[in-house]
């Protein structure tokens, strides 16, 4: 059966009728799931995250048509798997911002932007996304950041340098702040 | 209505299903193609089906249509009849063991479905009549005239 499933997510995607592909990742943290449509990653579930849910929600707000198609995500895997070594800093990726929008996806450009191994405040990325008084919606932002790791919300903390928060868990955040160099 | 669960979750739920009625409807061989060609056309209508409450049921008429255009395609050609693995019992529900298939796959259309769906897929009639797309009277008579033939086949 895994053959005609293959062959048939293949006809899928050459027919235009694979709208979100998704496949999983075995991270340091657990397992990962990457989604992504013809334009881009548009999903990364941290290990924290339910899976159904995530894929769930993809059906409902991007289309249906979710397939298991871990070919259509080969270049992600293997990017993320290389930052998890510790030897890729910048990610080359397409990505789709469909589940975002407004200030968050300002917000959340402005994090993209953020190199390896540095961090900013939640007050100067809400700066950078155009409202520097917005820290609050810039926290938020943060927090509905449908592609973390590859868009490194991580790489925000709170003014002074506490932690702050982080979908995938504060231990998480503290392990890849450590990952990129942070004492 | 509830939104549509991710098209993977009828995958894992109902291919083997899919798969295993398609032998029933049209060989070995050409189970696959149907099986290719059910699910794509299912792709295809997906994102507009307004009813989720029968999913297997659909994926089932669908499948059930592609076997009927491929053996349209194919003038009903039917199929080479292989030695029965096993006789049916006689009368109640009968076991149909693998070389029966074969057989299944000879009888017309409609009652070539509902043994398949029957057997092949554990269906209770309600639903072979969903599949079908007609009355569960008219099901069970498929049904019944289906299993008389291949009675008299094996006996």
């Amino acid at each position: 059966m895994k053959a005609e499933l293959k062959r048939l997510t293949d006809r899928a995607a050459a027919e235009g009728l694979l709208d979100v592909a998704y496949a999983t990742l075995d991270s340091p943290f657990g397992r990962i799931l990457l989604a992504a449509t013809p334009r881009g990653l548009v999903r990364v579930g941290l290990p924290n995250q339910d899976a159904g849910e995530v894929l769930g929600d993809l059906a409902e707000r991007v289309s249906p048509r979710v397939l298991e198609a871990p070919a259509r995500l080969d270049d992600a895997r293997r990017q993320l798997d290389l930052y998890f070594r510790g030897e890729l800093h910048e990610f080359d990726l397409p990505l789709d911002w469909q589940l975002t929008t407004g200030f968050r996806e300002k917000v959340q450009h402005a994090i993209a932007e953020i190199p390896y191994g540095e961090t900013r405040s939640y007050m100067q990325v809400a700066a950078s996304a155009g409202n520097k008084r917005a820290v609050r919606a810039a926290g938020t932002a943060c927090g509905s950041n449908p592609i973390p790791l590859v868009v490194p919300c991580h790489r925000v903390l709170r003014t002074g340098g506490s932690l702050g928060g982080y979908g995938g868990g504060l231990p998480m955040k503290e392990a890849l702040l450590e990952l990129e160099g942070f004492q | 209505m509830t939104a549509l669960p991710p098209f993977q979750a009828l995958l894992d739920e109902h291919a083997a299903d899919v798969m295993a009625v398609l032998r029933g409807a049209v060989g070995r061989g050409d189970a696959e193609d149907c099986f290719q060609e059910t699910f794509l056309a299912a792709l295809r209508a997906y994102p507009k089906l307004d009813d989720d409450r029968n999913l297997r049921g659909w994926l089932l008429t669908i499948a059930h249509r592609k076997a009927i255009d491929h053996h349209r395609a194919n003038g009903r050609r039917p199929l080479p009849v292989a030695e029965p693995a096993e006789l049916p019992a006689p009368g109640g529900e009968p076991e149909l063991g693998d070389g029966v298939w074969e057989l299944v796959g000879a009888l017309p259309p409609k009652q070539r479905a509902a043994v398949a769906l029957r057997y092949g897929s554990d269906l209770p009639h309600a639903e072979i009549a969903a599949a079908l797309g007609c009355s569960p009277a008219a099901a069970r008579r498929s049904l019944h005239e289906g299993m008389k033939k291949l009675r008299k086949e094996l006996a």
